[in-house]
């Protein structure tokens, strides 16, 4: 649940502070990138997680998101296109006590490494995975990636794409993942509390970020973020919360049958008590799964923590089944195994 | 034992047994292979399974195979042709008689030689009838009526009582190689400990088959292998897949780290993952990844984490890691990829060994990524060279490429337990936490190797990554003449290992007519050969080759002595080019197999007499 904190990573004795994560190197993301945002949000949440700034793990693939070890001044690993997940899967079951974070992007993980991304989250992995979705491929200059909206006119699709996108959240709750949440960069407020509860959270955590590219899919998530649209097309989820939009906050989401449907507070009768109540913490993912499909126009975009739930960790299960064999074990050491089953002396 | 035998002392005898895959032959051969060696016999062995798990009944393609050789000598390879062959059903005769002597012993289920089965196996007449097996001694026995008879009274259900003729046959063998059935009868009480009745099935089977070849006038000489003078001490029967992984448990309890493996099943290295996944209580952490790339991957996060990190796994999947093992270079961490080398290309000959993946090993990375590349010879050899690979690894924080074969990997051998004691110490370069004077890419001068400051070390973050890097300081670098030095740094980093590797063992003169090279499986047919032409007064000399990059410092000495150099390899040529580039004066030829299947002494022994004349 919420309270729990992982209790394998080493506490820090000393308050930390952001200046005990400022990297020595220049930042080079594009002026106006969302990217940065992205930091200051990471650069506020890290000291305030509590544990040792030595035990912080930062893994990323390839694309521009992919720089974002350099940035941050923990241990680092700038790895090659799509296998951040499976490093860091690596990381974390071999030394648990680290606090383990992938910064990887649309095309790093849903792409090259969509195969790596659906299996750390099938296994539960206790990593923090910050997926930067721009729908485009910023660092090779504007190719289509797997989320790009279809129809797009892109460098490799001039006539625009002919692609079904990915969402996200279907991909992390298809793979029975245990958190997801989703935020925009242009809310650092709301990044820094999300990231905070995919910190604490046992298990795979993704937090989807809705990124804008600047050069090569500038607006790409207006709706959501322009000053104008943002409150009709943004529904902020709060645990036991209903669910309550709009500039007015007059809208909101019920369950009509078996769809989820945007409704009017004062219309047709409709109250307060009609509309559904966050719940981040049921183990069942239906009503998660209908919220992380929810795209304008039709419904706003669910934004924050969509799914929260809590499952065993792979790492934990590891060091489980290591404890067990070696309480009921007979074999101890090499020179035991060497010299069990059947030995005969010449 | 009856008086009327013949009782033929024999040096070293190969036995075979082949039968459909659901025949049982695997557990017949290890049971017999089991017993020899509790007899003190030195030994091989080598399973030869069909690629699909139940081929259909009495197909060649569902032939599975066992092959012992054992002695009472030192018993090097797994053995030309065999002294005595089972085979369960026509299509094994069939795949196998070329597998042995003349005048060899063929034992068969007489009762499976039926038209419809001959016939499907490809035979046109009976091969038991019609005078094709005059040169052998064949005992055709009607296994499956006679297993009948000898379980009559414990009325079991048909199914089981056949399922259980292999053990009329392994009692035939034990028999006729004058060994007891003790080992086999304690086995099948063991495996059977809580089905009595099948426990008392198979005994009464395994005697049964005994008492009718000693009985039987077909089997009217028997062999006797004497104990072989091995060294003395405690001893066990090892595969190669085993020894591997057993050569890494202990190369990471000597570094006193935690050994993580990222692997995917893969044949046929599998074993290895399996063998691996058995030992948590050693604190062994294996992960079973999606695929080849996130297992090589893993493991090269757990090595930035501190473990002592592997990846195994053969051919098809060493390309998939290709990508991997450059970032294992650039990053200059230490990892174990273990290729446990199959027919190829692509998928290929996946249950066949091959030694084909030698220059994919040494060059087959973008970019210039040069690695140490080191080799097994024996199944025994993998535990040796799998713990060295990780010494290395760990000691000169680089990959290592250890490669094996399926043969090897298949392959058994007797194994002279060592005592963990004996075996070097492994000490990797850990840096000291809050060292100041840390940077990522400083190098010791002597060796060039960097440190290794793993996470959650106090005072030691730093950022590695498959991006060029700055030489000492470890920023990205683009730098024109960075990069040449560190790519400099890289080979050089490699070459520097030669001094931790032995020299060149030479078996024969240091000078002669003739130097044979070899490396990996065929050491022991090679030495066969050589040693048999030297017997015969030639002056003929072999380098067998276990290190592969860099190559012992003593090379070109050794091949310096010779007027000719013939390089044999089951491959079309892979180490003889590798020769030519480093030692580019000497007169090579080369001698090569591509079958998937190992050099027999005898096509050896041709082959180096022609060269000899000329």
């Amino acid at each position: 649940m919420a309270e729990n904190i992982n209790l394998t990573v080493d506490r820090s004795n000393v308050e930390l502070t952001k200046a005990d994560f400022v990297s020595d190197q220049m930042v080079k993301w594009c002026p106006g990138c969302g990217a940065h945002a992205i930091l200051a949000a990471v650069a506020n949440v890290f000291p305030k997680i509590g544990y040792r700034k030595e035990n912080f793990m930062m893994v990323s693939g390839i694309g521009c998101s992919s720089r974002f070890p350099y940035y941050v001044n923990t241990y680092g690993f700038h790895s090659i296109h799509g296998r951040a997940n499976p490093i860091a899967t690596g990381m974390k079951v071999a030394n648990p006590h680290l606090s383990v974070w992938v910064a990887t992007g649309d095309g790093d993980s849903m792409a090259i490494g969509g195969n790596h991304f659906i299996h750390v989250i099938r296994r539960n992995v206790d990593i923090n995975i910050m997926l930067f979705n721009n729908q485009i491929y910023g660092l090779t200059k504007g190719q289509y990636s797997p989320t790009t909206p279809m129809g797009m006119v892109t460098k490799t699709s001039p006539q625009g794409t002919i692609e079904h996108p990915f969402t996200a959240g279907e991909l992390v709750l298809g793979a029975q993942g245990s958190f997801f949440a989703r935020v925009v960069d242009t809310d650092v407020k709301m990044m820094t509390e999300v990231m905070f509860e995919a910190a604490r959270h046992d298990g795979t955590s993704v937090v989807e970020i809705m990124q804008n590219c600047i050069i090569f899919n500038d607006k790409t998530h207006a709706l959501i973020t322009a000053k104008e649209t943002k409150d009709e097309y943004q529904l902020k989820l709060r645990n036991g919360e209903p669910m309550i939009f709009g500039a007015n906050r007059d809208k909101g989401i019920r369950l009509n049958g078996t769809q989820l449907e945007v409704v009017t507070i004062g219309q047709n009768g409709i109250t307060e008590n009609d509309l559904l109540v966050h719940d981040q913490y049921q183990q069942d993912p239906g009503i998660h799964l209908m919220l992380a499909k929810m795209a304008p126009p039709k419904y706003p975009m669910a934004m924050g923590v969509i799914r929260s739930a809590n499952y065993p960790t792979y790492d934990d299960m590891v060091e489980m089944q290591i404890d067990y064999a070696k309480a009921n074990s007979k074999i101890k050491c090499m020179d035991d195994l060497l010299n069990s089953g059947e030995v005969f002396a010449i | 034992m009856s008086e009327t035998k013949n009782v033929l002392v024999a040096e070293d005898v190969v036995v075979k047994f082949v039968g459909d895959s659901g025949d049982g032959m695997q557990l017949t051969g290890t049971l017999f292979s089991d017993t020899v060696a509790y007899d003190h016999n030195d030994l091989t062995t080598f399973p030869d399974y069909p690629a699909e798990i139940r081929a259909p009944q009495n197909t060649i393609a569902g032939v599975s195979g066992f092959q012992v050789h054992f002695g009472s000598k030192k018993i090097l390879t797994f053995g030309d042709l065999c002294q005595t062959l089972v085979a369960m059903n026509p299509a094994s005769l069939k795949a196998n008689l070329k597998w042995a002597e003349k005048g060899a012993y063929i034992i068969v289920d007489a009762d499976l030689f039926t038209d419809a089965y001959n016939e499907k196996a490809g035979y046109k007449t009976n091969p038991l009838t019609d005078g094709s097996l005059s040169e052998y001694k064949l005992a055709a026995v009607p296994m499956i009526s006679l297993t009948k008879e000898a379980v009559k009274h414990l009325e079991m259900d048909n199914k089981s009582v056949i399922k259980s003729k292999n053990m009329f046959s392994l009692g035939i063998c034990l028999y006729l190689y004058s060994k007891t059935l003790d080992h086999a009868i304690k086995h099948i009480d063991s495996k059977f400990a809580k089905k009595p009745q099948l426990a008392e099935l198979n005994k009464t089977v395994l005697k049964a088959g005994y008492e009718y070849a000693e009985k039987s006038p077909i089997f009217d000489t028997i062999f006797q292998v004497n104990a072989a003078d091995v060294e003395k001490g405690n001893y066990r029967n090892i595969h190669g897949n085993q020894a591997t992984a057993w050569g890494l448990i202990a190369a990471a309890e000597k570094a006193k780290l935690q050994l993580f493996l990222g692997s995917y099943p893969i044949t046929p290295a599998t074993e290895i993952l399996m063998e691996l996944a058995k030992h948590k209580s050693l604190g062994v952490k294996v992960i079973q990844y999606e695929d080849e790339i996130a297992g090589i991957c893993g493991a090269i996060g757990a090595s930035f984490a501190g473990s002592l990190a592997c990846t195994t796994t053969s051919g098809p999947g060493l390309s998939l890691k290709s990508e991997a093992m450059g970032l294992a270079v650039i990053t200059e961490l230490p990892l174990v990829i273990v290729n446990v080398q199959r027919g190829g290309p692509s998928t290929g000959l996946p249950t066949k060994s091959e030694q084909s993946d030698l220059m994919q090993a040494l060059f087959g990375r973008n970019g210039e990524a040069p690695m140490v590349v080191i080799s097994s010879s024996s199944p025994v050899d993998c535990f040796y060279k799998a713990f060295f690979a990780a010494k290395i690894a760990l000691e000169h924080m680089v990959p290592v490429i250890l490669l094996t074969e399926g043969a090897l990997g298949f392959g058994s051998e007797l194994f002279r337990i060592p005592k963990m004691s004996e075996l070097p110490e492994i000490n990797p370069p850990m840096a000291t936490p809050n060292d100041p004077d840390f940077k990522p890419y400083r190098r010791d001068p002597e060796t060039l190797v960097r440190q290794w400051a793993t996470p959650g070390t106090e005072g030691l973050r730093h950022r590695i990554g498959g991006l060029e890097k700055e030489d000492i300081i470890g920023n990205v670098s683009t730098d024109p003449l960075n990069h040449e030095k560190m790519t400099y740094y890289r080979a050089e980093k490699v070459a520097r290992v030669v001094k931790k590797i032995p020299d060149q063992e030479l078996y024969g003169d240091a000078t002669g007519d003739l130097l044979i090279v070899s490396w990996g499986s065929t050491q022991g047919s090679v030495y066969s050969a050589v040693r048999k032409l030297r017997e015969d007064g030639y002056k003929v000399s072999q380098a067998h080759f276990s290190y592969l990059n860099p190559l012992p410092k003593n090379t070109e000495e050794v091949l310096s002595g010779f007027k000719h150099i013939c390089v044999c390899e089951l491959n079309s040529g892979q180490l003889v080019n590798w020769l030519k580039m480093n030692f580019n004066k000497h007169d090579y030829s080369q001698y090569n197999k591509v079958q998937g299947l190992p050099f027999l002494k005898s096509e050896l022994l041709a082959h180096f007499t022609n060269l000899l004349k000329k």
